[in-house]
């Protein structure tokens, strides 16, 4: 054991060996623990740490990460095509997973060595957890308090409409609100609180209700065959004000309007929505929230070694751990998938400590608010809680950055033969680059703009949906046709989508 | 601080019911790829696992995509080496490809086959689907049968060897609890004490009555030790056995077929998969089963499995050597007493003129008596089939073996002209026997 002689208070490495066990373990995490608060001020939930083993990761892959969930066959799936990649050895396991819950609960994979497990601790249980605190995103669309109530309820009320109305009646239903899944979100309201109770509550007022009421649609019926003909225009225009459109959240609407859907079908559209919802920021902040992780795993892992807590052997371990974490791939190289979200993420982290630390002449132009300010640590932490990937990358992409990546965007037209290189990291291209980037990671501009834009209640009540093209992209023929005959599944008579060019 | 829990002893298969609906939702791509790997299967190896591999049709999840194909996008690469503003460069695949970034990569539906492994159980499962296996083994077949020690409970009698010494500990700690028994410890403690006062060369005479207090105690508590035993005959329990009947473990399984040129590869995979069921079927009630190929053209001999089911022979056609050569095997190497025997024949029905008398002999006198069932199954073309619907209706062995069915309960004999009738004639055969031992 060599000891590091530069630091001040040298205390006794944690542990020496490749194995773990719990006694080890915490002792580790009060370490990190120490850092986190004390050093980088984290505001963290409580945790909770398990430890799993492999197959036990493997089926926490295959519903969506979460640690209970109804049950649906494309779960099982998504189990056996993981399964055999990872038995083929195509893939390894993640090293953890971590759950946007409080207590924050993080997976650890029994095969880690100590010295993963103490990186996996610094990243998820410290690094994820703080983002999921205090990032604006998830405070504002996801409640971590309420999140496995809610799973408890959603996973046990689909197991009575199983019970009640049969597992394929339950299953078709689950199906095609699952392909509607990420036209489910609210992006510009706020989502309600998730409370357990409420929802129950929620459920049964409902069920009175619509015992109590004739269905809005046939009653809306009678007085519209009242109104001259001539106000159609008008009835029209109330008609859409009433039923809220244009609107986006098309499992919303279905919820809200089907003519046809029982009050339980009605409920499981609700439940695919809400869990939709809880995932929608997860989806907006790959970035922000990996480069946070890593952020934090690289800070703490660094300072236990200077204290004396790592060992040399550990802290390279962890190293090379780290670095293929970070890698980034070339755009030519066999294994390029697009940006590492864990590379950029934490080059612009540690890009961002560096600004306010060793500011250069075009720091000084391009970052003026915070450059050389030397308060690192709330700079990057007021990032972490007000920004999202598209947002974060327009803000404080630099070009040392940029740079760095060796960035450059082609420009593609579909029908062309050739993609043209339109910016490269030169002056002329920073600003481009960055603004391209950014919107590469909108996925208000990545996801296809569809939306409900009127029903014709009077006529055959066809359901008539609009998707904005942008950029003249449209929609993959084969699935949108798969994806209507779900909808219409839904919504019980015809649905017609029509494409626009987005002026 | 933080909560750590060990989690790895949880059950592990919180996925399975995932994977089942999965299973079901595939079910007859699956079905297929099973009918298929049990023809190539071996008849013994059938209850492995396997590896199939089901089309994407059915179990895609649609989504709202964009078409890779139409628009205009803008890439952001990293990784750039020499080019500047205004290259063009030729999109892989020429013309209007996919373009590069993301969105090519996971476009719409792959063609590409999803491949997944089985489990034994499931691929059983599976095999029996569409057969219907579930109520078979209530059905029940005589058996010999024998008895093993199994335990049931405890008792306070019973042989030395047979003592439970942790319920018999258990007591004795209660029972000396209860009634005080000094331990060890106790009486060391008062010995010690004791030791230190004699110790003393002049004592007062406060010390001289504590000595003697203290002898009185120890005293008592040794008494006490004495007459309360450590172990009494009261606390010994013994671990019981009961005699529980169990079926014989052991069965030999017969496998008969004609192998003469009539019986093409049709007839041959018919019957296979008729074997292949009875052995299985065999296989979930005995521990071990012992499997005996016998071929026959005009003679019949022992082979293994890979000649029996695939070489091919030429010559006549005379049923009664394969019951000789069974007979023989019996004899030599499976008495009735400790084997739990049956047997399966397939022929086309088609024997040698005036043989057949041979074979009801031999079965009635020689091997009816000592085997548990004999299943003969007569495997016709479709054609046939038709024309021959009555049961009265038959060639020659046909109407011999209904002579034999008539005397022997435990005879039955079926035909069969497609897959599909394996199943339900190999319920027929089993199912309406008589309803004695169970075990």
């Amino acid at each position: 054991m060599t000891k590091p002689k530069a630091s001040k208070k040298v205390s006794k490495p944690l542990f020496e060996d490749a194995d773990w066990n719990f006694d080890t373990l915490r002792r580790t995490y009060d370490a990190i623990e120490d850092i986190a608060l004390n050093e980088l001020e984290l505001s963290v939930y409580p945790n909770q740490i398990e430890i799993i083993s492999a197959e036990q990761m493997l089926d926490a892959y295959s519903s969506v990460g979460m640690p209970l969930m109804y049950a649906h066959w494309s779960y099982g799936k998504h189990f056996v095509a993981n399964e055999i990649q990872y038995r083929k050895g195509l893939r390894g396991l993640a090293y953890e997973i971590v759950i946007n819950s409080s207590p924050c609960i993080s997976y650890n994979m029994e095969e880690n060595t100590m010295a993963q497990q103490t990186l996996v601790m610094a990243h998820a249980a410290f690094g994820h957890n703080h983002f999921f605190k205090n990032n604006q995103q998830f405070l504002q669309w996801t409640d971590a308090e309420g999140i496995l109530d809610y799973l408890n309820f959603a996973k046990s009320y689909i197991t009575q409409c199983e019970e009640r109305y049969g597992v394929a009646e339950v299953e078709s239903v689950l199906d095609a609100a699952h392909a509607l899944m990420s036209h489910g979100v609210f992006r510009y309201r706020r989502p309600q609180k998730l409370s357990l109770k409420a929802e129950e509550e929620r459920r049964k007022e409902r069920i009175a209700y619509e015992e109590r009421m004739v269905h809005y649609l046939w009653d809306g019926l009678t007085s519209l065959a009242k109104a001259e003909p001539n106000d159609a225009q008008r009835e029209a225009e109330k008609r859409k004000h009433t039923l809220h459109l244009p609107e986006e959240n098309l499992l919303y609407f279905l919820e809200q309007y089907s003519p046809i859907l029982h009050t339980w079908q009605r409920e499981v559209l609700r439940i695919v929505r809400n869990i939709a919802q809880y995932f929608y920021p997860q989806r907006q902040t790959k970035v922000m929230n990996e480069g946070c992780a890593c952020f934090v795993h690289y800070y703490i892992t660094n300072r236990m070694h200077e204290k004396g807590q790592l060992t040399d052997g550990t802290m390279l371990e962890i190293l090379h751990n780290h670095s293929n974490v970070i890698t980034q791939p070339d755009f030519d190289e066999a294994h390029y998938g697009g940006f590492n979200p864990y590379a950029l993420g934490f080059a612009m982290m540690e890009d961002i400590k560096r600004i306010c630390l060793e500011p250069t002449e075009e720091d000084y132009a391009w970052f003026p608010e915070f450059a050389g300010n030397r308060d690192w640590k709330n700079t990057i932490k007021d990032a972490w809680a007000n920004y999202r990937d598209e947002s974060f990358i327009t803000q404080f992409l630099s070009p040392h950055v940029i740079r760095k990546f060796r960035m450059f965007t082609l420009s593609d037209e579909a029908r062309a033969a050739h993609v043209q290189v339109s910016d490269i990291h030169n002056e002329q291209g920073y600003i481009n680059i960055r603004e391209k980037l950014a919107r590469t990671y909108d996925i208000a501009i990545m996801d296809p703009d569809i939306q409900v834009v009127d029903v014709d209640l009077l006529g055959d009540r066809c359901l008539k949906l609009q998707h904005l093209k942008r950029d003249g992209i449209a929609l993959n023929n084969v699935e949108r046709d798969k994806v209507l005959s779900h909808l219409r599944k839904l919504w019980g008579y015809d649905v017609a989508m029509e494409e626009v060019e987005a002026s | 601080m933080a909560n750590f829990i060990d989690r790895r002893l949880n059950p592990k298969d919180k996925s399975l019911g995932n994977r089942r609906r999965f299973l079901k939702r595939v079910r007859s791509h699956i079905k297929r790829a099973v009918d298929d790997s049990v023809r190539e299967r071996g008849l013994t190896d059938v209850e492995r696992g396997e590896k199939v591999s089901v089309p994407t049709k059915g179990i895609e999840e649609p989504v709202f995509r964009r078409d890779p194909k139409t628009g205009k996008r803008e890439h952001v690469l990293s990784g750039n080496k020499q080019y500047i503003v205004g290259d063009k460069i030729l999109k892989p695949g020429g013309g209007a490809g996919a373009g590069s970034g993301k969105e090519g990569s996971n476009s719409g539906e792959g063609e590409d086959e999803f491949v997944f492994a089985l489990s034994r159980d499931e691929f059983i499962d599976l095999f029996f689907e569409d057969l219907e296996l579930p109520d078979l083994i209530k059905h029940s077949i005589k058996e010999v049968q024998t008895y093993r020690p199994r335990r049931a409970g405890y008792s306070v009698s019973g042989s030395p060897n047979n003592i439970n010494v942790l319920r018999t500990m258990r007591n004795s700690l209660g029972r000396r609890l209860a009634l005080k028994r000094p331990d060890n410890k106790q009486i060391k403690e008062l010995q010690a004490e004791v030791f230190k006062l004699e110790k003393v060369s002049r004592k007062t005479k406060k010390q001289q009555q504590e000595l003697a207090r203290l002898h009185a105690e120890l005293e008592e508590l040794l008494r006490r030790q004495r007459v309360i035993a450590f172990i009494d005959p009261l606390d010994v329990r013994y671990n019981y056995f009961e005699h529980a009947p169990e079926p014989n473990a052991n069965a030999v399984m017969f496998c008969l077929m004609d192998t003469s040129a009539s019986m093409g590869e049709r007839e041959k995979d018919l019957a296979k998969r008729f074997f292949i069921l009875l052995h299985l079927f065999l296989k979930r009630r005995y521990k071990k089963i012992d499997l005996v190929f016998v071929r026959h053209t005009h003679n019949a001999q022992e082979v293994d499995e890979e000649a029996f089911f695939y070489s091919r022979e030429t010559g006549g056609t005379v049923v009664s050597t394969a019951l000789k050569e069974m007979k023989h095997i019996i004899d030599e190497r499976y008495p009735p007493y400790e084997w739990n025997i049956y047997a399966a024949q397939a022929s086309d029905g088609e024997n040698f003129a005036g043989d057949t008398d041979v074979c009801v002999e031999l079965l009635k006198n020689e091997i009816m008596p000592v085997c548990q069932y004999y299943a003969y199954i007569e495997i016709l073309e479709e054609a046939e089939a038709k024309l021959m619907e009555a049961e009265e209706n038959g060639m020659e062995l046909w109407r011999g073996y209904r002579t034999v069915k008539a005397d022997w309960q435990n005879f039955a004999m079926k035909r069969i002209s497609t897959p599909s009738d394996i199943y339900p004639v190999f319920r027929q055969l089993f199912a309406k026997k008589q309803a004695g031992a169970q075990q």
